[in-house]
Parts: structure tokens; C-alpha cells; sequence
């Protein structure tokens, strides 16, 4: 799923700083599910900048609504144009969100309450960490499974690099090193020779490189499905 | 390894079969072209060739290429240091042969510190290909006269290819393949990372040597001489992938302050005259970190003076 992280709340305060009433939407989506962006998120955010806004002697009316998802046109529709009815909207979506939600509503303004970090899962309760980097040729099998674009601090596709140290990546002590990993289930498999050799150069055509991407599957274009 | 692949001075003395000895200088934080002239002259006539770095540590200085061309200038040999984390391929390999085009012959293929050790934090890294892929991509642009595209180069250029290794990463069982690795991939010539663990550097070799490696590339073992306890320390605690063992730092704070630069000097030439002999190692790279102006005297007393000149 797509991982954000909450602005911090003098940043969002300072967004709407000018605002007598806005709405603030959430989304159903991933951001609910790694806690973010959710009905609960959404509540606690509200409440915390009526209260902020209340003790600075500035009140601020915010009104509260949840997409089932922010990705998608036909729920984005569902606010309908009352969303004109506010000075601001913050948007607790993924950075995809907000972007559905301008192209939609052009007439209003729409501020991004999270910052959105990487695809991720749940390593543990409270805890997410980045697995894939959407480069859009994905090769992890060719690497026991793990993947080194997104897992590797230098991406290298034949690691590790000279600053692997008992298994933690030189950039951050919190970090394992994947190579470490991929070499030590690759030798453990007896699949050593998997790792020898030059792979072929990545064509980042696929990543975002190459231009923004687009996804189109015929069958559904064409309404077969 | 009798057909000469570059002919710079450095793959000559290797061919020629003697013990070979290169040295480093960091370029200038700015345009400081005499400071950079005035550190060479400690260099010249005392080493083989001279790696100039790549923005190492991830701290932004002259171009590794002007401070090769510079060098060039001067009449030393560079060692010219790419790394992958600033450029694409594109510029790679244009560098490559704008460096080729000023007289370099010599370049050593590396990934590069990460930018968040530098003073550039914020960077973009690119590594668009990796050490590996650099060293095989020299190779081609070398031997098959062709860009990573496959399309022709007019004049291709006639590089000596380098690369490191440092013995002291983990996992420690795979560093042997993973020289293995960059050897199959084009590397003429590797320089370690500074060895300070003599005992497991040893073991490393031997295990190098039963795979034969030592007799498909040139391995030069590198060698920083410490100018006291404190950058001992410093490097045990923070500089990544080092391997400092206390005797060391002990033997260092062993002697007083003012006498703990010649202690430092003493282990680094009793390191060289063991790697004279050691199975293997075809010759030393001293890394004398801004201290250039000590390499002639640890030349001189490591008894690798004068250096061969091969026409």
C-alpha cells in the first residue's frame, strides 16, 4: 500500500492560516489502513486545529467528510460542488488525492495534510517500511525475493557495498542492509552463482524517468469487462 | 596480461612485473589550482600514478576530471576516481572520454559514499548503473569501441581498469565472489580499502589466492598511515566499512602525543614490507589523507624508491 506520514500540524495550521471555514476529507484507502488518513485521523486532525485556532483567537469552522477513495472520479464526485462552499480543503489522501480532487473541483483550493513517503507494509504494529520503488520492470526474484531498488540505499544491483557492516546499512543503524540479506539466503540456497555475473543495465524508461506513466488495460476501455 | 590494454605508466610497471606503488590527493574545496600543483610535487617521482578522487565522502570539490587533466598537466600520472552516485550513464560515459581526450589512462570504478555523509545531505543520488556495471561499461567502451547503446565511438578510449574492494564489509564470506565479480567484469587492477587488520586481511588474501584471482587482476593493498590515536578513533567510530583493531589504537596512545605520527608511519611500513611478500599482492596504494607531503619520506623509507621508468 501507498505509506504517508501527517504533516506536522504548525504546517497545516499555516496552510489555512487566512481560512474562516474549510473541510477537511479523508480516504478509506491505503492511508487508512496504515493510520494516517482515515475517519480517525480525520476527527484528531479537525479537533486539534479548532482547538489551536480557538487559543489563538482566530476560530475555525471545519467541517469533516471520508472518500471511500480519493483515486477514484466517482467517489471524488460524491463532495459534489459544495466543496466551493468552503475556503480551503485539506485533504488527508496520499498525494494522489489532493490532485483528483483539484482536477475535479478547479475552482477551489486543495492542500495536502500528509506527505506522502513510499509503497509499503506494516512491519510490525505501528511500524511501516518501504519494499518497492514502482520502477516498473520489477526483478526481485532475481535477488531472493528482496528488492534492492527500493531496499538498497544506492539501489545496487550487485551488492553489497563496502559500507555493509553486520548486517546494517551504513546510511542508518535502524536500517538492515538488503544486500546482506540476499547474499546470506542466496548462499544459505546454495544459489551463490544467482549473484555472479553483470546483470543487464536497468532501463529506467519504466520509472519515473521515462515521464509520468500511465496504465491502460483495453478490455476494460473498451468496456468488454 | 602481456598485451598492454592502456599504456599508462601504471599497467606497464605492473606487466613488467614490479611491485607497484600509488598514491592519492584529494582535490581542492574550490579553484585552488597552486595549493593543488604544490601537493602533486610531494607525489611526483615517488608513486606510480595518483588516484584523484570523486568528491569522496560525498563532499563537493573540483571535478575529479579537471584534477586528473591538472595532473596530466603537471607531468604525473592520475588514477582517475569516478563514482556513480553523481552522474547517469549518459554523462558517465561522456566524462569518460573527455578524461580519456585530457590524457588519463588510469580510472578507478566506484560507487560512491552516500550523499547523506556529505554536505549535501539534501542531493539527489543517481546511480542509474552500479560499480559493477561501471567497470563492465569501461570495458566495452574500451575493447569493443562502443557506447552501452551498441553504437560505434570514434576513438575509443584506452583505459586501465580499477576498482575497490574492501575485505572489511560484510558479509565477510562474499567479498572474495564479489571480487570475483568485478574481476569477470573488466577490472585490471583493484585497490583495497585501508587495511588496518593485518590478521584478517591475511586470511582474505589466501582465500584470493586459492580462487585464483591474484592471477586474472592486479591487487594493490591499501595503506593509510595514522598521524595519531585521535583519527584512529575518529575512523573506528565513523567513517563506514573500517576495520580498526584496538591493538592499534593502543599502540598508538602507547607513545607520547608528539611521537604517535612516526608510530603510525612505523605500522604502515612494516604493513608494506609484509605485503612485499605477501601471495598475491602486487603492490601498495598509500593513502597519505592530506598528508601528501609525507609520502616522499614513506617512500623513501619503504624502500620502493626510486620507481621504475618503463618506455
Amino acid at each position: 500500500m501507498i505509506v504517508a506520514d501527517r504533516k506536522p500540524i504548525e504546517e497545516l495550521l499555516g496552510m489555512v492560516e487566512d481560512c474562516k471555514k474549510i473541510l477537511v476529507v479523508g480516504c478509506k484507502g491505503c492511508v487508512t489502513v496504515c493510520n494516517v488518513g482515515g475517519l480517525k485521523e480525520v476527527e484528531v486532525l479537525a479537533a486539534t486545529m479548532k482547538i489551536a485556532r480557538k487559543k489563538a483567537g482566530n476560530p475555525l469552522e471545519i467541517a469533516e467528510h471520508v472518500l471511500e477513495r480519493q483515486c477514484d472520479r466517482e467517489y471524488v464526485s460524491q463532495l459534489g460542488e459544495e466543496v466551493n462552499d468552503y475556503d480551503a480543503v485539506l485533504s488527508m489522501a496520499c498525494g494522489v488525492g489532493p490532485q483528483f480532487l483539484s482536477e475535479m473541483y478547479k475552482e477551489q483550493s486543495f492542500f495536502p495534510a500528509v506527505n506522502t513517503t513510499f509503497f509499503g507494509g506494516a512491519t510490525q504494529h505501528g511500524v511501516w517500511e518501504e519494499r518497492c520503488a514502482g520502477c516498473g520492470t520489477c526483478g526481485i526474484h532475481m535477488f531472493g525475493g528482496l528488492c534492492p531498488i527500493a531496499r538498497c540505499a544506492k539501489s545496487l544491483l550487485h551488492g553489497p557495498c563496502g559500507g555493509s557492516s553486520n548486517g546494517i546499512c551504513e546510511v542508518n543503524k535502524e536500517t538492515e542492509c538488503i544486500w546482506d540479506s540476499i547474499v546470506k539466503k542466496k548462499m544459505e540456497a546454495g544459489q551463490l552463482e544467482d549473484l555472479l555475473g553483470v546483470k543487464n543495465f536497468k532501463s529506467w524508461k519504466t520509472a519515473r524517468d521515462g515521464g509520468p506513466r500511465r496504465s491502460i488495460r483495453e478490455e476494460l476501455v473498451q468496456g468488454n469487462i | 596480461m602481456s598485451e598492454l590494454k592502456s599504456g599508462s605508466n601504471l599497467e606497464k610497471v605492473l606487466a613488467a612485473g614490479h611491485f607497484a606503488f600509488t598514491g592519492e590527493c584529494g582535490p581542492p574545496k574550490g579553484a585552488n589550482v597552486e595549493h593543488l600543483v604544490e601537493k602533486f610535487q610531494h607525489l611526483k617521482g615517488n608513486v606510480d600514478c595518483v588516484n584523484m578522487t570523486d568528491n569522496q565522502t560525498a563532499v563537493v570539490r573540483m571535478s575529479s576530471m579537471a584534477g586528473s587533466a591538472l595532473m596530466v598537466n603537471e607531468g604525473l600520472e592520475p588514477n582517475f576516481q569516478m563514482v556513480c552516485r553523481d552522474r547517469n550513464r549518459l554523462a558517465m560515459m561522456s566524462d569518460i572520454l573527455g578524461a580519456y581526450a585530457l590524457g588519463v589512462r588510469n580510472m578507478l570504478c566506484l560507487s560512491g559514499d552516500h550523499q547523506t555523509f556529505g554536505n549535501h545531505p539534501e542531493a539527489k543520488n543517481v546511480h542509474c548503473i552500479d560499480s559493477m556495471q561501471l567497470i563492465a561499461m569501461v570495458k566495452k567502451m574500451r575493447d569493443e569501441g562502443k557506447f552501452l547503446n551498441d553504437e560505434d565511438i570514434d576513438v575509443p578510449p584506452k583505459m586501465f581498469i580499477g576498482a575497490a574492494c574492501n575485505p572489511f564489509a560484510d558479509p565477510y564470506e562474499f567479498r572474495p565472489y564479489r571480487l570475483a565479480n568485478k574481476i569477470e567484469a573488466g577490472a585490471d587492477f583493484i585497490q583495497t580499502q585501508c587495511i588496518f587488520n593485518m590478521e584478517k586481511f591475511r586470511d582474505f588474501m589466501s582465500k584470493v589466492v586459492d580462487m585464483g584471482l591474484h592471477e586474472k587482476c592486479y591487487i594493490l593493498a591499501g595503506v593509510t598511515p595514522m598521524k595519531n590515536a585521535g583519527m584512529a578513533n575518529f575512523m573506528k567510530k565513523f567513517v563506514p566499512g573500517m576495520d580498526i583493531p584496538d591493538e592499534l589504537i593502543k599502540r598508538l596512545k602507547g607513545v607520547e602525543k608528539k611521537d604517535q605520527a612516526e608510530e603510525g608511519i612505523k605500522f604502515a611500513l612494516e604493513q608494506v614490507e609484509e605485503f612485499k611478500e605477501m601471495e598475491g599482492v602486487a603492490g601498495v596504494h598509500m593513502m597519505a589523507i592530506e598528508w601528501e607531503h609525507k609520502v616522499p619520506e614513506i617512500a623513501e623509507r619503504a624502500g620502493v624508491l626510486p620507481r621504475p621508468v618503463i618506455d
